[in-house]
């Protein structure tokens, strides 16, 4: 028997600078750099913190980092349940639209009576059956996710302004309810927790490793007996409940609840966190927590241009140039050490 | 070789499968019998049907019409979980391998070790150890068992496969093309591997193209043609040219 293949032999191709690739130490390095990705996100997230700080002088103070935390914790919280729906072959774009309508829905709960706790679980129940029709239509109508959760991204961002006549009401709760859920520093706790939960059960639990093996290989996948339609459906149906729930924590943070929350820009950021964390795009890898670094790098992007003063329009260009670079190195290195281009 | 009685009771029984992919009629109707500690060879052209009806044995496909027997009694195999609770294994033409996960992922797919209670935690390490077993067991040697299996050869593909499928006490044994991707010496670990299966009484189903390891491996034969059963024999007696000359006979 041959012995097997080592993981890191280079490539014949990449004659440039091969020489100094070829020292062990380097080869070890890439090898630390394509395994502990998150590590080299995190590192680059805190050079471009640094950065801030020294041109702004603001950054590290309390209310810079709170508002930090704000613009971070929506993304995370999206990007997380992203990875296990990422990680397992799908896409779904309706997140930022299941994330705007949840708060409406709890606001008119509360109009009819509902207590708001209650009038909470209504809501997240009735977005999740929007997870429900994007898993089931995706799986057993075989529509590809991507067009079927455009459809219902349209539907329910259609649906979130018919019922609110595209006007902003109030937020729901006050008072120990919204320190709990929403207000201050209670958003980016949540945030945690959902990194916690959903690293825990990709990490440690068979649905996280089935998702991995669909994304990885559907048909062996079935062929091992994995149920796969159930993971998958299920994944929609976890996601758009958890994006309900931070569009709910959301609207008690800023204060408002508003039908043009939430939407498409949302649901690319936690899209891009997910990617840039390092999750496989194609499905078969992913890391929740390279998705929270990545959605802490997007939001220090944010909140440091805008300390900064540069307008929208050169955050759009730098975001993009991250996500070129970023996928880039991923996609050569991980080419590199899995000897995947057989040549 | 212990080869079974020629009246050892029938373990596995396939009446009238039909299945059919659209248009194209996989099984027309076949009817096939295992006995009880046989080692079974599945012989035949491409196309003909043999992957289909061991998807079918082991419940990853449903016939269209036709019924199962397990020990005399019909069965109706709801999925694969189900079929391997029944004592029935599989080892799949593409060996059924996500390239992405690890050496032991693999081998504990859908099999995984875990704690109990409500919240059933991975117990990787447990997987770990026992995989290290069952590749001694298997008898190759394996790099690193958290390696991808997408870096591994053909042969160390195949036996993660193998040892996925030897980690059970299974009563039937389905083999798809199992030397299909190996190289001499590790066809040789693999015949013996089936050969310690079915000395601990194990039956064995297994599709060949090779009429050799047939000689080698098998006591008796099937020849599927067109989705059914052309010519059934015992492997007494031939040698891999007079099997060339049966298959071949069939075709006409
Ligand atoms: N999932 C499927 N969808 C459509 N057609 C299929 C499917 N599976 C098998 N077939 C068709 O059914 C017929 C029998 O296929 P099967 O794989 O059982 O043949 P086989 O005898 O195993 O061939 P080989 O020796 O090449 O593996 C073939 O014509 C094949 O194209
Ligand atoms: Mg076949």
């Amino acid at each position: 028997m041959p012995e097997g293949l080592r993981p890191a032999r280079l490539g014949s191709r990449f004659t440039v600078g091969s020489r100094l690739l070829q020292s062990r130490h380097a080869k070890r390095f890439e090898e630390f750099l394509f395994r502990y990705r998150e590590v080299t996100l995190l590192a680059a997230g805190l050079c471009l913190g640094a950065y801030f700080q020294l041109m702004t002088g603001k950054l590290l103070s309390n209310a810079d980092l709170l508002n930090l935390s704000q613009i971070m914790a929506p993304i995370a919280m999206l990007a997380c349940p992203t990875v296990l729906l990422i990680a397992s072959g799908e896409i779904d774009l309706s997140i930022g639209q299941t994330f705007a309508l949840a708060p409406f829905l709890v606001h008119f709960g509360q109009q009819a009576g509902i207590p708001l706790l209650l009038a909470d679980v209504l809501a997240i129940a009735a977005v999740s059956v929007v997870g429900a029709i994007n898993g089931v239509v995706t799986v057993y109508l075989g529509v590809p996710s991507f067009v079927t959760t455009l459809g219902t991204f349209f539907g329910v961002n259609g649906l979130t302004l018919i019922i609110s006549s595209g006007e902003p009401v109030g937020a729901p709760g006050t008072g120990l309810y919204a320190t709990i859920f929403g207000q201050n520093w209670s958003l980016i706790i949540w945030a945690v927790a959902a990194l916690a939960l959903f690293h825990f059960i990709l990490k440690h639990m068979r649905w996280g490793l089935y998702c991995v093996a669909i994304g990885g290989n559907y048909e062996a996948s079935r062929e091992a007996g994995i149920k796969v339609d159930r993971i998958k459906i299920g994944n929609f149906i976890i996601l758009a409940a958890v994006s309900g729930f931070a569009g709910i924590l959301d609207a008690v943070t800023v204060n408002i609840t508003d039908p043009l929350a939430g939407g498409s820009a949302i649901m690319f950021s936690a899209i891009s966190a997910v990617v840039i964390g390092g999750t496989a795009l194609a499905g078969g890898f992913g890391t929740v927590v390279g998705a929270f670094i990545g959605a802490g790098v997007l939001a220090l992007l944010q909140d440091g241009l805008t300390l900064q003063g540069i307008n929208a329009n050169a955050f759009d260009l730098i975001l993009g140039i991250a996500i070129l670079s970023v996928m880039i190195m991923n996609v050569t290195l991980s080419r590199h050490l899995l000897g995947r281009r057989r040549a | 070789m212990n080869s079974a009685h020629p009246d050892s009771p029938l373990l596995l029984e396939a009446e009238g499968i039909v299945k059919q992919f659209g248009s194209i009629v996989a099984l027309n109707g076949l009817s096939m019998k295992l006995r009880s500690g046989e080692v079974l060879g599945l012989l035949g052209d491409n196309g003909v049907g043999k992957s289909t009806l061991l998807k079918i044995l082991t419940g990853y496909l449903q016939p269209d019409t036709g019924t199962i027997r397990l020990d005399g009694e019909v069965v109706r195999l709801r999925d694969v979980q189900h079929a391997r609770s029944l004592g029935i294994d599989i080892i799949y033409q593409d060996l059924a391998l996500v390239d992405q996960l690890s050496i032991v992922e693999n081998i504990f797919l859908n099999r995984e070790a875990t704690t109990s209670g409500p919240i059933r935690v991975l117990r990787r390490r447990a997987m770990r150890r026992a995989a290290e077993d069952l590749i001694e067991r298997v008898g190759v040697k394996l790099p690193s068992l958290e390696q991808p299996v997408g870096t591994l050869s053909g042969g160390q593909r195949a036996a993660v496969a193998i040892a996925r499928v030897v980690q059970t006490n299974d009563r039937v044994l389905l083999l798809d093309e199992p030397l299909a991707a190996v190289g001499v010496r590790e066809a040789q670990t693999v015949i013996d591997v089936v050969r310690n299966l079915h000395a601990e009484g194990v039956s064995v189903i297994v599709i060949l193209h090779n009429y050799g390891h047939v000689i080698d491996l098998c006591e008796r034969f099937y020849i599927v043609r067109d989705g059914q059963i052309a010519e059934e024999g015992s492997v007494a007696g031939h040698t891999s040219e007079s099997l060339i000359a049966t298959v071949l006979a069939t075709r006409l």
